[in-house]
């Protein structure tokens, strides 16, 4: 009777003792609660997938940026200490990587639209991020776009109108090609 | 003219034979009074006669530089490791830290970090670079040090989990293409990273250089993305998100992008290429004339480094450089070079080669290649020191 139990001490030590890589699942973390995914589920995707409910229009996003804003971006999104927000390139002009002085600006170099709810939403005011309601969010959005000439006076903005505005500078974005040569690139 | 016999590879072996057998002799102990000195402590402190310390810079302090010309090997001491800081240092509790990771997996999971501790301990070294390092490097005066023009550099042992072991746990649902980091830091900073380069030794560290991470550093949890720019390298991880396309944050968008000469943008460009830097002798330092060792440190994101070169001309001839072992994927390297300063004008200049076939570019190969207004990120570019005849070392600008 001695071998079958010299195979069942085998067994037991393949449970007990396994090499991480080829395991099946530790069955370590525990199952995240529905509370704590809908709170932390704040990032916008670029085709609008996480954006939420409400909207927001020009005229309170211009109210609202004079009180949030301003002090660090400059009155109508230029001249301030911080990132000029507002400004356009004539059809056709891409001068970033040859002349200095050029600010990159939404109007001018950011891709997606979607970013600015998240990131304005997320990081902003820089001293007090988190404060934005998703509503005021919507209406800097829309007052951000309108300054950049890309949105009229009157427009607001919600989930399903942000997404399909399309950027100046969103064809000019590829992806990374260095890596496909050893040459310079 | 420079002479070939300016570099003797043979003059360092014969010097290092030479050290090793000193013999101390004819001492007077008699005035030999000796203090007791304090006893053991709790957590160590460097000497008070060590002065080397980070320079901390921008608008609201929101990064600071690594004394390069003060480091020796290729770890950087913790306290000494570059930060960049977006909204500040978070006060993070591990106790009730977790991380969440959600999104396409087949269960979404938080773990804490005793669950963390429970898995298996992944501990690589990897350079950490951030990719505006060198941005300053065609507007600083010759009165630049190290720090100044590669401060934003640094290096760590670091110690976690690798993400494909948590991500094994959650599962991936099929259509899962690209994960969202996102760090616990007043600005919840994100970063979207391909599911593929996830998998490929990325490690959720818990510790840097044998301890906890430190908090500027991302405490209690760091993401390590080998061989990528910092800013991927998420601080203060909190949660994870897997989608099957990327999130296109203001850090991977409006930030961290290169306009290049054709009028694109090149996005999502990862990987550091590779790059050194002469630490020794360069500015502020005095020289006197005879036998030095040109010293540095060099790296690529792409994988090992496989040869450094030195030139003493500006670049009309070089020398092959000694490489400290051990040579590490994604990793820096120490080189060194013994060299006799004749006390005439010479330009040093070192560039870097992995064992992909990189070459560190020039300044100008690359302005040409990219445009200037390009390399405000991504300027991998070699770096020059003036030696003046009156023995001062400056920084060397060469666009």
């Amino acid at each position: 009777m001695k071998a079958p139990v010299t195979v069942l001490l085998m067994c037991l030590s393949v449970q007990l003792i396994a090499q991480p890589r080829d395991m099946a699942p530790l069955d370590v973390g525990k199952p995240a609660s529905q509370d704590l995914i809908h709170r932390w589920n704040t990032a916008i995707q670029p085709d609008g997938r996480g954006l939420p409910p409400g909207q927001g229009c020009v005229s309170e996003g211009k109210r609202l940026y004079a009180k949030q804003c301003a002090a660090c971006h400059g009155e109508e999104g230029k001249g301030g200490v911080y990132d000029v927000l507002v400004g356009r390139l004539p059809e056709g002009s891409f001068p970033f990587a040859t002349e200095a002085g050029h600010k990159k600006t939404i109007g001018n170099y950011w891709p997606w639209p979607t970013t600015l709810f998240d990131y304005i939403r997320r990081a902003m005011p820089f001293l007090t991020p988190g404060t934005l309601s998703d509503a005021q969010t919507y209406s800097l959005c829309a007052y951000l776009l309108h300054l950049n000439d890309l949105l009229p006076e009157n427009a607001c903005l919600d989930a399903d109108k942000l997404p399909k505005i399309v950027m100046p500078a969103q064809h000019r974005f590829v992806p990374d090609n260095r890596l496909q040569t050893s040459s310079v690139r | 003219m420079p002479q070939p016999s300016a570099f003797s590879r043979r003059r360092f072996l014969q010097l290092s034979a030479l050290s090793s057998g000193v013999i101390l002799a004819g001492q007077n102990t008699t005035a030999d009074i000796r203090e007791l000195g304090p006893w053991a402590s709790p957590y160590g402190k460097r000497s008070r006669h060590e002065t080397a310390v980070r320079d901390a810079t921008g608008i609201v302090m929101q990064e600071s530089e690594t004394p390069q010309q003060a480091l020796s090997g290729t770890i950087t001491p913790s306290a000494l490791h570059y930060e960049r800081h977006h909204a500040g240092i978070p006060d993070i509790n591990p106790d009730t830290h977790q991380l969440l990771i959600h999104g396409m997996v087949e269960r979404p999971l938080t773990f804490s970090m005793a669950d963390l501790y429970r898995m298996p301990q992944t501990c690589r070294t990897y350079f950490l670079e951030c990719a505006g390092n060198g941005e300053h490097s065609f507007e600083v005066g010759e009165k630049t040090s190290p720090q100044k023009l590669c401060g934003l550099f640094s290096q760590s042992e670091w110690c976690g989990v690798a993400l494909g072991s948590l991500l094994r746990e959650t599962g991936l649902k099929p259509r899962a293409s690209w994960l969202l980091a996102e760090g616990a830091d007043a600005c919840l900073l994100t970063r979207s990273i391909p599911v593929e380069q996830a998998l490929d030794n990325v490690i959720v560290a818990y510790a840097q250089n044998g301890e906890a991470v430190r908090p500027a550093q991302g405490y209690p949890l760091r993401l390590i993305v080998p061989g990528c720019e910092g800013n991927m390298n998420v601080k203060w991880l909190r949660r994870i998100e897997v989608s099957d396309q990327p999130f296109m944050t203001r850090e991977e968008t409006s930030k961290y992008s290169d306009p290049l000469r054709n009028g694109t943008v090149r996005q999502f460009s990862f990987v550091m290429d590779a790059k050194s830097i002469i630490t020794r002798p360069t500015y502020p330092m005095q020289l006197e004339k005879g036998w030095h060792e040109i010293r540095g440190v060099a790296w690529s994101g792409r994988g090992k480094v496989k040869s450094v070169e030195v030139s003493d001309d500006g670049g009309k001839s070089w020398h092959s450089a000694d490489i400290q072992p051990p040579i590490l994927n994604k990793s820096s390297v120490r080189f060194g070079l013994l060299w006799n300063w004749d006390g005439t004008e010479r330009i040093l200049t070192s560039r870097a080669t992995d064992d992909t076939g990189y070459v560190q570019p020039s300044v100008k190969e690359l302005i040409a290649i990219r445009g200037k207004q390009s390399l405000r990120y991504h300027n991998n570019t070699m770096i020059s020191w003036r030696v003046q005849p009156d023995g001062l070392v400056t920084y060397l600008r060469t666009d």
